[in-house]
């Protein structure tokens, strides 16, 4: 068998990844404070400024489920007493900590010093902090984040997150490290992620081409790892999304289409807008129903959990504490509808999708409540048919191949006949 | 003569439809899913030819002999198709009974089985000889199995008992049902003549008839098992688009369609030329599909056809809204024990069925103006009723179509993608 051809920058994540777990592991005899916090809108530079490594639980389930241990981890919760209805990450990941806390890359992850809780358009999140402190016994910290209900931050919000920034969590991080609030080193930081933002939306971006040389929805899953985890505001970051950036527009320059696990995707018959998190227990199998049939992502939404760049939001090292305020506060999950249905808009109409599909998944609240709505909305103002498939994050149980890959068919041959058929497609 | 063919290869049944050049409809074949799927599309296939030359022979035969005729001959084809069936499994079921241990009991075995099988065959020719033979399912592994049990239970004794036979039987009807037999129109067209006892002028036209070179210029597979057909790609349609085509076909105004089927429910929108504009299926569960109500029927020991009958003599409907298939059971012995009526508690599923369609309808875009019910279910006039009277409570009045048809509309659409596709 030949080995699957795969990018450069898919084996440097991969690196950056392993030694990360590594310094983790080490923790408990290097002394590197840890502190766990959720994805999206989180706070790196800061928690980083400090000199503590960050732990992603989400993070840490999707993975375990890319490496067939969630159905064992969820069982493992079910048995403690949580019920099949609750959110499958909050499973995984509980599981895993009973299980002795062993990483997706197979080291031990130590005990939080500190979790930082913001519940950015997620009230489980809640829950699951609540659970893990009575698992870990140690101090939380909760950033109260106002929903973005009317579409926007007003002035008062954004000043009442920096305040809690500034007056609850800063001494909360400086107690937990014993090192001081450093804002030199977090200014040098914010920069560094804006250096990594701008190359991160010149590769989303490259979707808009024909050819895209992206896959923006289950490639994109892997450029935005680091960035919406432990490495944006790191060195490491910026050097990973300059050579990301320079091997897309390399690619881009050959008119060749992104690595799928069913090779080069260079014919693509479908450019497609998808809206909802992907499945991780079946990712690849998940992902060749779409190459398959010729199928390229052009935008997701997915891409934008952790944090929006692609209209306009950098981290701006001028304001530290106001720039983090905006970043939590304008992750995808924090944003109402309309504000949704118009980024999926924007997205249908600017990389030129002949079809927009949700992935509509039962564990998540944050993302499926009022889906169908969005379908309808978005179907009307671009013309462009939608549709609406169902499984789960990292529950194995909801995700039925034979009746997704059957939609999936369907779907594909519906946009096809009725592009034959002239109508707008 | 140049046909067209589409495959529908379905969770419960596999159909098939044979088209002219013109778009008519020849010839429909139907036959139950096996495990081996495709034998079950072979026979489809042949079944939907034998019928396409019948067609053809109607207006020659007609002509000849009068109208009876034809029917006479189709009934005695029948017939030479069940003989050869029953021959393959009398001889499966001769050849286990030939193994059982201790030997003794071989003997008696044999005979017993012999005995059943010569009942089984003057039945047959019974039946042929009626002029109104009552109506029975179309799959053998349903009219053989039925009379062999009936007979078994009968002829069954002390040395060869009831349930040796019927394990006998179970050994074996699968493997006749996988093994591919001779039933096409030639295998048995000469028999059925000399059967029937038709006239010179008879068999001068289906001479003809037969020579006629009907040759399938595409073929387009659909449904469930669609990529076990041995097809190329292009010619597997997914049977979304099929039961779309198929339902504007059979009712050209047709805008929203919904087909259940065995473990699919399909709400689907289609344009004024068929062509789907969108749907929603059932992706995660199959509670409320067909194989919920063949569950309920097993449990309370009733054929599957007579579940809407009873249901409609209900005059208080019991409200039921779980429609998971593995609770109804309990479910149903729950409310047998607190005293409803049975036709209450049928009607009580029957809605059950219906408002869980109704929800995937409205996920899909509501119910437009003509509403086509296609599916084995659309066979039920309880589901109907309950649909009818749901819709119209939720959307206003609506012109309902359903097809006797029905069950072949997703084949149907399929030859006609096969009809579209050589144009």
């Amino acid at each position: 068998m030949t080995e699957p051809e795969k990018d450069r920058s898919m084996e440097l994540q991969k690196e950056m990844l392993a030694e990360h777990f590594r310094r983790l592991e080490a923790a408990p005899e290097t002394g590197e404070p840890v502190v766990y916090t959720f994805v999206p809108g989180n706070l790196t530079e800061l928690v980083r400024s400090f000199g503590a490594l960050p732990v992603l639980p989400e993070i840490n389930a999707l993975q375990s489920a890319m490496r067939g241990r969630s159905q064992a981890y969820i069982a493992a919760a079910e048995k403690a007493g949580h019920s099949e209805d609750v959110c499958s990450y909050v499973k995984c990941d509980i599981g895993m900590a009973k299980a002795g806390n062993i990483g997706p890359t197979g080291t031990r992850l130590p005990k939080p010093d500190l979790l930082l809780l913001s519940y950015t358009g997620c009230y489980t999140f809640m829950k699951w902090f609540e659970l893990l402190r009575e698992e870990y016994d140690c101090p939380i910290v909760f950033l109260q984040i106002p929903y973005q209900g009317e579409g926007r931050q007003t002035p008062e919000q954004r000043a009442y997150v920096a305040r809690q920034i500034r007056e609850t969590l800063v001494p909360a991080l400086e107690k937990v490290t014993g090192r001081p609030y450093d804002e030199e080193r977090l200014r040098e930081s914010l920069a560094l992620s804006a250096r990594a933002e701008d190359d991160l939306v010149a590769v989303l971006q490259s979707a808009k081409r024909t050819p895209s040389p992206i896959d923006a929805y289950f490639g994109a899953v892997y450029y935005v790892g680091p960035i919406f985890s432990a490495f944006r505001g790191t060195a490491e970051g910026a050097a990973y999304y300059r050579a990301l950036r320079e091997e897309v527009e390399e690619r881009a320059a050959r008119g060749e289409g992104p690595v799928t696990p069913s090779g080069r995707l260079d014919r693509q018959k479908y450019r497609l807008v998808v809206e909802g998190p992907p499945n991780w227990t079946h990712f690849r199998d998940f992902w060749r129903m779409f190459a398959d049939e010729e199928a390229v992502v052009v935008a997701s939404t997915y891409s934008k959990v952790g944090g929006t760049y692609d209209f306009g939001f950098r981290h701006d090292a001028a304001d530290p504490l106001g720039t983090l305020a905006d970043y939590c506060s304008g992750c995808y999950t924090n944003r109402n509808l309309p504000s949704r249905v118009a980024m999926l808009e924007s997205y249908v109409k600017e990389y030129g999708a002949d079809g927009f599909l949700i992935h509509s998944v039962k564990s998540c609240n944050s993302f499926s409540a009022g889906q169908l709505p969005m379908l309808r909305e978005v179907e009307r103002r671009t013309g462009v048919p939608g549709a609406f498939i169902e499984s789960d994050l990292v529950d194995a149980r909801y995700f039925s191949a034979a009746n997704l890959k059957n939609r999936l068919e369907s779907y594909f041959q519906m946009l096809e006949a009725r592009r034959g058929a002239g109508a707008p497609a | 003569m140049k046909c067209f063919v589409g495959i529908d290869l379905g969770s419960t049944t596999t159909k098939a439809v044979v088209l002219d050049e013109g778009g008519e409809v020849l010839g429909r074949g139907i036959t139950n899913s096996r495990s081996n799927y495709d034998l079950a599309a072979e026979l489809a296939r042949t079944e939907a030819f034998v019928s396409a030359r019948f067609r053809i022979l109607e207006r020659e035969v007609e002509r000849a002999a009068g109208k009876d005729t034809l029917s006479r001959l189709l009934f005695a084809f029948r017939l030479e198709q069940m003989l050869v069936q029953l021959a393959s499994l009398e001889a499966r079921i001769l050849e286990e009974a030939g193994k059982l241990e201790p030997p003794s009991r071989r003997q008696t075995a044999r005979d017993a089985v012999l005995a059943v099988f010569g009942r089984i065959r003057c039945e047959e020719e019974a039946r042929f000889a009626d002029p109104n033979p009552p109506a029975r399912s179309d799959f053998f592994r349903d009219a053989a199995g039925s009379a062999y049990a009936r007979l078994a239970a009968e002829i069954g004794g002390r040395e060869a008992s009831f349930e040796l036979l019927v394990g006998l039987y179970d050994k074996c009807i699968v493997k006749v049902e996988n093994e591919p037999l001779d039933l096409g129109f030639r295998d048995h067209i000469g028999k059925a003549l000399a059967r029937s006892g038709a006239s010179g002028a008879v068999r001068a036209a289906v001479e003809a008839a037969s020579d006629a070179e009907l040759s399938a210029a595409a073929t387009v597979g659909t449904g469930y098992g669609r990529a076990r057909l041995p097809f190329p790609k292009e010619q597997i349609r997914s049977e979304i688009l099929c039961h779309g085509l198929g339902a504007h076909i059979l009712f050209p105004g047709t805008r929203t369609v919904l087909d259940i089927g065995g473990q699919d429910t399909k709400a689907i929108q289609v344009d004024a030329a068929g062509i789907v504009t969108s749907f929603q299926m059932n992706d995660r569960c199959a509670a409320g599909c067909g194989r919920y109500l063949g569950y309920i029927a097993d449990e309370m020991n009733m054929g599957l056809h007579e579940l809407g009958p009873l249901a409609l003599a209900s005059r208080r409907p019991v409200r039921i809204s779980s429609t998971c298939t593995v609770f109804a059971g309990a479910e149903l012995r729950e409310r047998l024990s607190l005293g409803e009526k049975r036709e209450d508690i049928l009607a009580g599923l029957h809605r059950a069925v219906i408002l869980r369609a109704l929800s995937l309808l409205a996920r899909s875009g509501g119910i437009e103006d003509e509403f086509t019910f296609t599916g084995g279910v659309a066979r039920n006039p309880a589901a109907v009723r309950a649909l009818q009277g749901l819709v119209a409570e939720n959307y206003g009045p609506r012109r309902l179509n359903i097809s006797a048809d029905s069950i072949y509309t997703g084949a149907l659409g399929a030859a006609h993608f096969a009809r579209r596709s050589a144009a």
